[in-house]
């Protein structure tokens, strides 16, 4: 009896199995295959952004228009989730043809041997570096382009117009001194000594660590990372003066306060704060801004060299893309990387378009200037984990203004557990 | 099979050879017991091994391979200052948060058992935040402490404290965020202890009249080792609850990092950072076991410890 009733139990157990296997062959889009007559269809995933998606699918339906043997599927998941689901399409020997990345997952994408280079005759790197801006570098492993992205995104001041015609400021600072003077005049405060108007929004964990990492740290003089990208170099002399000027605009001159309506971008989208530093994809949130506001290029430091941090979203081929995928896949990403496909991704989106011969007719447009100054300039900082590189920082800043540490300490310790990360990449690569 | 009765009486029915209606009852009932079993085997038992499993293992999710390097993970564990003040502060959560929700609630509970009129309005009231989101009641509690501007310091300013940090003081911000915690669970503490003293049967409180027992002696000999076994469920619950805080540092710590220099990170946070920011899954897996034990050995011990029986 027992006997009969595991054995019905195993059947149903294999059953469901079954079913299960057979589920999820069916719901999942099997990648590129090639149909009777000639067709190709190739499977291109992003993430999941409204304004992002919606252009890509006119934008695949003109390039399908155009390649009628061509068939793009797309698929896009949510920023959360778009690893995960990478990498259980790849254990499941599916995915991609064309991928949308973030360009500071390229080493682990790199590494996983998820991606194949370019083809150099397609893309050749001389062509790249001549007509993409220098940022483009951070595509390049090992002596290889990987991606080539549509619209990349530069750091640059925000600054809130009203304010500042308010406090009878003409011009944003261009210098590190103009930067603390205009903040104090900005900074609001009533009897009690509560803060009601931020100057300038100090805000380490958002835009600060980069603006500390790739733009203070190079106006000193110094370097954040060694040549090789092996040595984190942040904490220097010079790197020592940039955070002690950095963290002085809250320690020292008090123009902001950290949590002051709980960050940065609420903060400056409330008209609470009249300048902040600040990505170009911040432009979507502040397209229903109530009062006037621009962008200008990043104050200058000691050295008067400008300077600032790109980052951008990326398309490379997967290793799955072969044969006649890989040919329509290569024709999709030359179409991706077009300048009148830049052009309209700008308008659409606000991104900043990745080719200086396009970026040159957003020049004077108010709201992005100050970005698209910064494109010609800007260095995109190599990352082997982000999020604890930036917690490397602000935990710096944190244990100069709450933890009562002296900033040496505090700079040191931090570049100590942001070194760690990287000899932690280092050394699982070989 | 062959000692099965044969029917005697009357021509024999067609019924399946070799099943009684014994066992085609027990065939039902395993039969209907396998669905949730199989569920439960699929949907909890085996990703549990595959944890398990995954935290002997080197994997940064996208790699093919996933070497295996033993205990190398737990040895990493133990030696990464993060996750020991994750577990710190995790302990802290819980030995903070769990006594204080518990006399919290009793508290309320045995007010609302006093009120009259109104009793159901109040149980409404005070069960309201436990339904709401937890994103939404942090959020909210993240502008109320507010080091500018935010209510709680207005008060203090109000009786002439200077404004605290709160949130943004290594010292304060776990408590502000354990009293956001305790305020959301309350409703629901409320409502166990409700049922807990309804258990009670009156007899022994009109017995206690009789004797001329004082308020306190009633409450500490008769409420309080009745209510036992609720006080037992609320804190293995409670303790379970707070070893799992998560949504609240997420909220209210700045960019969610569970600072001010990671005085505010929990466990669970951690492990969400190390699997989902850094892709460090088989590290992320062996604190997910460690988080795993904790709860199983604190649950038993608990059990063992709280348990009593009061026999009257």
């Amino acid at each position: 009896m027992a006997k009969r009733v595991a054995a019905g139990i195993m059947a149903v157990a294999v059953m469901s199995g079954v079913l299960a296997g057979c589920g999820s062959k069916t719901t999942t889009p099997s990648g590129g295959s090639t149909n009777a007559g000639g067709k190709v269809t190739i499977e291109y995933w992003q993430y999941s952004y409204t304004s992002k998606t919606d252009l890509m699918k006119q934008l695949i339906t003109e390039f399908q228009d155009k390649n009628p043997d061509i068939t793009v599927k797309t698929a896009d998941f949510p920023y959360e989730q778009y690893n995960e689901k990478v990498a259980a399409a790849v254990s499941a020997g599916k995915g991609p043809d064309v991928i949308n990345l973030y360009y500071g997952w390229l080493p682990k994408y790199v590494d996983s041997g998820f991606l194949q280079p370019l083809p150099e005759d397609a893309f050749p790197p001389a062509t790249i570096e001549k007509e993409f801006f220098p940022l483009v570098k951070a595509a390049k492993m090992d002596g290889k382009y990987y991606v080539l992205p549509t619209a990349v995104r530069t750091l640059a001041l925000l600054y809130n117009k009203d304010l500042f015609k308010a406090a009878g400021i003409a011009e944003p600072p261009k210098t590190w001194d103009e930067l603390v003077a205009t903040s104090k005049a900005l900074t609001k405060r009533d009897a009690s000594g509560k803060l009601e108007q931020v100057g300038f929004y100090f805000n380490a964990g958002g835009q600060g660590h980069n603006w500390f990492r790739e733009v203070l740290v190079r106006q000193t003089g110094g370097q954040p990372l060694s040549a090789d990208n092996k040595q984190v170099l942040w904490n220097s002399p010079q790197g020592l003066q940039a955070f002690q000027w950095w963290v002085d605009l809250q320690k020292v001159h008090k123009v902001g306060e950290i949590g002051f309506m709980t960050d940065d971008v609420t903060a400056f989208k409330a008209g609470k704060a009249a300048m902040d530093v600040d990505g170009s994809f911040r432009l979507g949130n502040l397209l229903d801004a109530k009062f006037d506001f621009a962008s200008a290029p990043l104050p200058l430091g000691p050295n008067g060299q400008p300077y600032t941090m790109a980052s951008f979203w990326a398309n490379g081929l997967t290793k799955k893309a072969t044969g006649a995928q890989k040919d329509a896949s290569v024709k999709f990403m030359k179409f991706l990387t077009q300048p009148d496909v830049m052009e309209r991704w700008t308008k659409a989106i606000g991104e900043l378009p990745a080719r200086p011969e396009v970026a040159a007719k957003f020049k004077d447009d108010p709201k992005l200037k100050g970005f698209i100054d910064g494109l010609a300039y800007a260095n995109a900082t190599f990352f082997t984990d982000e999020t604890k590189d930036r917690d490397a920082i602000t935990n710096a800043v944190d244990s100069v203004l709450v933890g009562g540490k002296d900033y040496k300490t505090a700079l040191d310790e931090g570049q100590k557990s942001a070194q760690a990360l990287f000899d932690d990449y280092w050394t699982k690569r070989k | 099979m062959a000692t099965v009765p044969q029917p005697v009486r009357g021509a024999p029915r067609p019924t399946r050879p070799g099943l009684t209606l014994a066992q085609k009852r027990t065939l039902w009932a395993w039969g209907a017991l396998a669905v949730p079993l199989l569920f439960f085997l699929v949907v909890r038992i085996l990703p549990t091994l595959v944890a398990l499993n995954m935290s002997f293992r080197q994997w940064d999710m996208l790699s093919p391979d996933k070497p295996w390097v033993g205990m190398a993970n737990y040895q990493k564990l133990f030696k990464d200052p993060v996750f020991v003040r994750s577990l710190t502060n995790t302990f802290l959560y819980v030995v903070v948060g769990v006594p204080v929700q518990l006399i919290l609630g009793l508290g309320v509970a045995l007010l609302i058992q006093r009120v009259n009129r109104f009793a159901g309005l109040f149980r409404t009231l005070y069960f309201i935040p436990y339904i709401t989101s937890a994103v939404a009641v942090a959020w909210v509690w993240r502008w109320m402490l507010q080091e500018h501007g935010g209510i709680f310091n207005e008060l203090l300013h109000l009786v002439g404290i200077a404004p605290q940090k709160f949130l943004g003081s290594p010292t304060q911000a776990l408590y502000s965020i354990v009293a956001a915690i305790v305020w959301q669970g309350l409703g629901f503490q409320m409502v166990i202890f409700l049922a807990g003293l309804e258990a009670i049967p009156t007899m022994f409180y009109e017995a206690a009249q009789l004797d001329g027992a004082s308020p306190w002696q009633v409450f500490r000999h008769i409420t309080l080792p009745l209510l036992n076994p609720t006080i037992v469920f609320s804190a293995i619950i409670g303790t379970i609850r707070y070893l799992q805080v998560f949504t609240e540092v997420l909220s209210m710590s700045n960019q969610g990092q569970g600072g001010p220099l990671n005085s505010t990170k929990t466990l669970v946070l951690f492990i969400y950072q190390e699997a989902f920011k850094s892709s460090k899954y088989g590290y992320a897996a062996a604190a997910t076991v460690v988080l795993f034990l904790i709860i199983l050995v604190l649950t038993v011990v608990q059990n063992k410890l709280i348990t009593r029986k009061y026999e009257y």
